[in-house]
């Protein structure tokens, strides 16, 4: 069954130098237990066509879309209120800074709590043993202890580790991780990944992991969506796509890996600009 | 059977757990305040005006208003002339010093926790509206607030309270007025630089509404800044309500305000020092102490300044 579905996907800003196309024309289908990976370098309005979904942006923002439907639900005319129940409960999100994405101000057991308390109709004892159930899931150790810590007493692994307790919570269909191991040591980042990979497992959800690094692609992703300038290059499985690329800017993505240097130069993705910026317009 | 059993020892351990997390914030708090000496002897000082000014018909000697007609002008008890009975002296129509400073120490409390509480509250959920909200929103508050801002205060007050009429209580209503727009531009700060940060989308992701994220996510992690500023105007309302009592625009003779004693006894400074020195001590020491209070709060509650 489709999770997600895109079709057109175009997001337009309003700046003070005229209207900006932030995201133009993209598309892609997420099926149930699909990992999506969407890689692309900064600014190629890979998070703001995520946050578009989540209807996230702010109000300069212009989405337009052929369609956009989450399991088969039309997601861009819902209220304010519609939306909120489906945002949080079926679709969730990661971000990248772990420690700024938790509210300094209170503990991470309450924090969790209030995410089960807002969806989900279990008692106060219920979502403690929850909220521990989750911990203990994500590999925090002694979770009774460490859901009274405050953010700032836990290490930015281990926050994005709640992060990680709090979106799966209430057992979303889709999980949307936005360059979840960019703030995190390469260890961790493993780690990390794997946790997210074995929850996707066990829980059946699909996950779109945003992601600059070829290396997360090629480790966890089926599919891949390559983005350059807020348009989409290519979309493959993730074995075509190393083996076979068929657009120049994935090619010139790929020559641009470190490990395929050839002398003492690093090749960079503007040396072949000329090639892709052309194909974009035209495609 | 043994199912009951177990629940309700569980019950009692939960219970017992929520009481040791609550006595933990408590030392942690008691922790990080006492740190910082000054604070500490603020906090000593204010429990002391507390129990002054909830005490204050049982411990002052005489009534405030009481006047001795054989010992006007009498000094305090250390100086040549001065008796036990009036242990600060007494003032130009024979009231006690002493009993007069001991009521007036509950005016002094009652003006500070009401213009605070007013004006906090106001300049709360308008800081609050203006920066969350923005817009032509945020426009229309924060030129007003801009405009109360161009008076100087104490003119404005004084305005307000030539409008209202004189009285203690139109005086506190001014004085909220007056400091309100600093509260709602502080809280307006805090609150744009807040509400771009990722806890915010990630709360607004979790399905929170506007109202949740105003005042459950974004609110508590501005209040550092607000309390600080809270105990700064505690302290400046007294003084404001002083200065209005000395203009003889704020509490009416014979309440023994500790502004207004300053204004009746303005006469007598070069003949009786005690009239004036006195009162001034007073107002001095409060607000000394509360802004050591404030201090030593912003250490204790500011999360980011915690190191553990």
């Amino acid at each position: 069954m489709n999770v997600l579905e895109i079709l057109n996907l175009t997001v337009t800003f309003d700046t003070a130098a005229g209207p900006f196309k932030a995201v133009d024309g993209v598309n892609f289908i997420v099926n149930q237990n699909d990992i999506l990976a969407i890689v692309g370098e900064s600014g190629s309005g890979k998070s703001v066509a995520m946050l578009a979904v989540m209807g996230l942006l702010p109000n300069t923002a212009t989405i337009t879309a052929d369609k956009m439907t989450f399991e088969g639900k039309d997601i861009q005319d819902l209220g304010e209120r519609e939306r909120r129940q489906i945002i949080g409960k079926d679709i969730s999100m990661i971000f990248q800074e772990p420690i700024a994405s938790l509210n300094p101000c209170f503990t991470v057991g309450f924090q969790i709590d209030e995410m089960l308390r807002a969806h989900t109709s279990l008692n106060g004892r219920a979502r403690q043993a929850r909220a521990i159930e989750l911990f203990e899931l994500v590999g925090i150790p002694d979770p009774e202890k460490r859901l009274r810590s405050f953010p700032h007493q836990l290490s930015g692994g281990q926050c994005q580790r709640v992060m990680i307790a709090m979106a799966i919570s209430c057992n979303p269909k889709l999980l949307i991780a936005d360059e979840p191991t960019t703030a995190l040591d390469v260890t961790i980042q493993k780690q990390i990944l794997d946790l997210l990979l074995d929850i996707q497992r066990q829980n059946n959800m699909a996950l779109i992991m945003i992601t600059h690094d070829m290396g997360v692609v090629a480790e966890t992703a089926q599919r891949v969506v390559v983005q350059y300038q807020g348009r989409q290059m290519e979309e493959a499985g993730v074995l075509e796509l190393f083996e076979n690329p068929q657009s120049l800017y994935t090619k010139a993505l790929l020559s641009a890996l470190p490990e395929r240097a050839e002398g003492d130069r690093l090749p960079t993705v503007s040396d072949f600009s000329d090639s892709f910026d052309a194909e974009g317009a035209t495609s | 059977m043994t199912d009951t059993q177990t629940t309700k020892v569980d019950q009692s351990v939960v219970k017992a757990e929520a009481r040791n997390a609550q006595l933990q914030m408590l030392q942690e708090f008691w922790h990080y305040f006492s740190a910082n000496k000054g604070a500490v002897i603020g906090l000593v000082i204010v429990g002391i005006m507390i129990f002054v000014a909830a005490f204050a018909p049982w411990i002052a000697p005489h009534d405030a208003g009481q006047q001795y007609r054989d010992a006007f002008l009498m000094p305090p008890v250390w100086e040549t002339g001065g008796s036990w009975k009036f242990i600060l002296g007494t003032d130009a129509v024979g009231r006690d010093m002493l009993s007069r400073l001991i009521h007036g120490s509950r005016f002094s409390l009652f003006i500070g926790v009401i213009v605070v509480s007013i004006s906090l509250t106001g300049g709360i959920i308008i800081g609050l509206v203006a920066g969350y909200f923005r817009g032509w929103v945020d426009g229309i508050i924060m030129r007003v607030m801009d405009i109360i801002l161009a008076f100087p205060s104490l003119l404005m007050a004084l305005v307000l309270v030539a409008v209202l009429g004189p009285g203690l209580v139109n005086a506190m209503i001014a004085i909220a007025i007056v400091l309100q727009p600093h509260f709602a531009r502080l809280t307006r700060a805090a609150v744009m630089s807040e509400a771009s940060r990722e806890y915010v989308t990630s709360a607004q992701v979790a399905g929170a509404g506007h109202m949740r994220l105003m005042f459950k996510t974004i609110l508590p992690n501005c209040l550092a800044p607000l309390i600080v500023q809270a105990t700064l105007s505690f302290s400046t309302a007294i003084l404001d309500a002083a200065a209005l009592g000395f203009l003889g625009m704020g509490a009416q003779p014979p309440t023994p305000e500790w502004g207004t004693m300053l204004a009746e006894a303005r006469e007598f400074v070069l003949r009786a020092w005690w009239v004036v020195t006195f009162p001034g001590i007073a107002i001095l020491v409060t607000v000394l102490a509360i802004n050591l209070v404030g201090d030593g709060l912003r250490d204790a509650l500011d999360p980011k300044l915690k190191r553990s």
